[in-house]
């Protein structure tokens, strides 16, 4: 059954438009003038319970809107949102003790004070005792190999320590959907790789939801099963990262190493040449004629070694997003 | 109220206790972090003895003698004798440290830095963590409150006196109310931040005001009586002026104050809420 529901959703922003120089701004000082915005365009989808989803664009694309939209923090412009079998914007007390919303670059933790003390809010908020709330945060510091640093003020934890901080006061009333939006952000590589790790762990341990934004497409790929690509407000995307490179790329990348080098006009017939480089080649081939061309080439060349794969998926999504192919 | 019901109550009333003792706890441990800030403003707020300098030495001393030699003199020309006006002043000055209000720039923060967010996204209604930091503000400030009431009487020792029981008690209740009424009032203040992010400015509006009707500057008994008169339909003469006098031993209308002090926190609580209810729809509108 779906837990979160998203139909037609959109999101317009009012923006005030004002010219730059002093003529702008004394122009904008007697005459406000706004435009709208559509930050989100009738998005729809469903996620069922327990899958981890990744919500992929680039910036602006309108990602963090539709996290706040199913989170409640901002009223939808049209369209239906229904979150754990509620409208997420009446900020019911039940909806809000079944779902959190974690942004990379917002904090909840006292800045002042050790994790410990905000911990010790949150357990009195969400109504945890005081056993529960040990054995939470005992379970959660532990799967976050969080130790001394809960007894330290905030303000003097790293990065990595204080976002695993922000997360263990996220989760410790369990929730059953969590929208993550870039949760990684800043964090160097090691500490990401911990932060992913024990999401993949919170998920198969509580069988949580989770809906993830991230710049990092190695959080989507080692967590999200599924992916949500988000375009300029619109959904471009939703399957597997496998289906979205076939839809971007329909053709797979050749890599040749040659015995003999060769020039690049001998390759023209067998696909687009990436690049060349003497006895090194790089060639992008259609699915449908994949097996002929390397048939071809293994035939008409003297070929020391030969690798087929998919373009990188970084590459594919840069470049969508930088040439605006979405149709 | 059938025997669940008074169950769920009572589950309620826990929920809340753990809820207010957590929140005072963990407030009172930060306002510690910023202790000597804390100092530092209950020594900014010595204005009333700033002022009872000034207002002793313009008492109408009797005739024949020259300026300044009214203190201690006996009657003053604003109808208080040197001791009232000390007495007055220093309750001015204890009701001013605890009924101190600045939810607007706390609330004003926390908007802009976009803190407010998460705050939003719990079962608490948000403003509840300003009133615990102010309650726990109040707790760190009383040791220096104490300390420079001593100093006062150290320098002054004819205006030591101990209030009977029941002025102690009243003037607790109506400081409580003050803080009450500056707290809400300032509360709708910190709300427009929904709809202009400087709300602080607004507040400045309310200040000079404040300064005057609260008796804080001056005491009401020096203004032309319609402008007391009016100063009595606002809140400000209740903020300050009241808990001053019921401390200093003076003759007030205690039962009609209280009234007057019930009325306008009746005023003030859901113009609050509504305001709040409006606010937060409107910050859901713009994008949080």
């Amino acid at each position: 059954m779906a837990i979160i529901r998203a139909e037609r959703l959109s999101k317009t922003y009012r923006v005030a438009d004002k010219q730059p120089g002093l003529a702008g701004t004394l122009r904008h000082f007697v005459q406000r003038r706004h435009r709208d915005v559509a930050a989100v365009k009738g998005v729809s989808f469903t996620i069922e319970a327990g899958e981890m989803v990744g919500f992929l664009g680039p910036n602006g694309a309108g990602k963090t809107t539709t996290l706040k939209m199913l989170s409640g923090l901002i009223h939808p412009s049209g369209g239906v949102a229904e979150v754990a079998g509620h409208i997420p914007q009446r900020r019911q007390a039940d909806f809000l003790r079944q779902i959190t919303l974690v942004m990379g670059q917002k904090q909840q933790l006292i800045w002042d004070l050790p994790p410990l003390d905000s911990l010790r809010v949150n357990a009195a908020v969400y109504g945890l005792d005081d056993a529960t709330a040990r054995r939470r945060i005992a379970e959660l510091a532990e799967m976050l190999e969080l130790g001394e640093e809960l007894t330290r003020p905030v303000r003097k934890l790293s990065l990595g320590q204080r976002m695993k901080a922000e997360l263990l006061a996220a989760l410790m009333h369990q929730p059953a959907v969590l929208f993550l939006d870039e949760p990684t952000l800043g964090l160097d590589i090691n500490a990401q790789a911990r932060v992913r790790s024990f999401l993949a762990d919170y998920n198969r341990r509580h069988g949580a939801t989770v809906l993830l934004t991230s710049h990092y497409l190695a959080d989507i790929t080692a967590l999200c099963p599924r992916v949500l690509l988000i375009h300029e407000g619109g959904l471009f995307h939703d399957g597997s990262l496998r289906e979205l490179s076939s839809r971007l790329a329909p053709c797979r990348l050749v890599r040749l190493e040659l015995e003999e080098p060769r020039p690049a006009t001998d390759f023209a017939s067998y696909g687009e040449v990436e690049a060349c480089d003497g006895r090194d080649v790089r060639l992008l081939v259609s699915r449908e004629r994949l097996t002929e061309v390397v048939a071809r080439l293994l035939a008409d060349l003297d070929v020391r070694d030969l690798e087929v794969s998919d373009p990188p998926i970084e590459e594919l999504i840069g470049r969508l997003f930088r040439q605006g192919e979405v149709a | 109220m059938s025997a669940q019901g008074i169950r769920s109550l009572g589950r309620r009333l826990r929920h809340g206790w753990r809820v207010a003792r957590a929140l005072l706890s963990s407030q009172y441990a930060l306002m510690l972090e910023y202790r000597a800030e804390t100092a530092l403003w209950a020594l900014s707020g010595i204005l009333p003895f700033i002022m009872l300098g000034i207002w002793s030495q313009l008492a109408i001393p009797p005739a024949g003698l020259g300026p300044g030699s009214g203190a201690g003199s006996g009657a003053s020309g604003i109808g208080l004798d040197q001791l009232q006006l000390s007495r007055y002043f220093l309750g001015a000055f204890v009701a001013r440290q605890f009924s101190v209000a600045w939810v607007v720039y706390a609330f004003e923060e926390d908007a802009l830095q976009g803190r407010l967010s998460p705050y939003l996204l719990q079962p608490l209604q948000p403003l509840w963590r300003y009133v615990a930091a102010h309650l726990a503000e109040q707790v760190t400030r009383l040791p220096f409150v104490v300390l420079i009431a001593a100093v006062f009487f150290l320098l002054q020792p004819a205006a030591l006196w101990i209030p009977s029981p029941g002025r102690i008690v009243a003037t607790v209740l109506a400081i409580w109310l003050a803080f009450t009424i500056n707290f809400l009032l300032q509360s709708c203040i910190a709300i427009l931040c929904f709809w202009s992010e400087r709300a602080s400015a607004l507040e400045r509006l309310l200040l000079i005001p404040y300064l005057f009707l609260s008796g804080l500057v001056a005491p009401l008994e020096v203004f032309p009586p319609a402008l007391r008169a009016a100063a009595h339909w606002t809140p400000f003469p209740y903020m300050v002026a009241f808990p001053a006098q019921l401390l200093a031993g003076q003759v007030v209308p205690i039962a009609a104050s209280f009234a007057a002090m019930a009325a306008w926190i009746a005023l003030l609580l859901p113009l609050t809420l509504l305001l709040w209810r409006a606010g937060v729809r409107r910050y859901s509108a713009m994008g949080a």
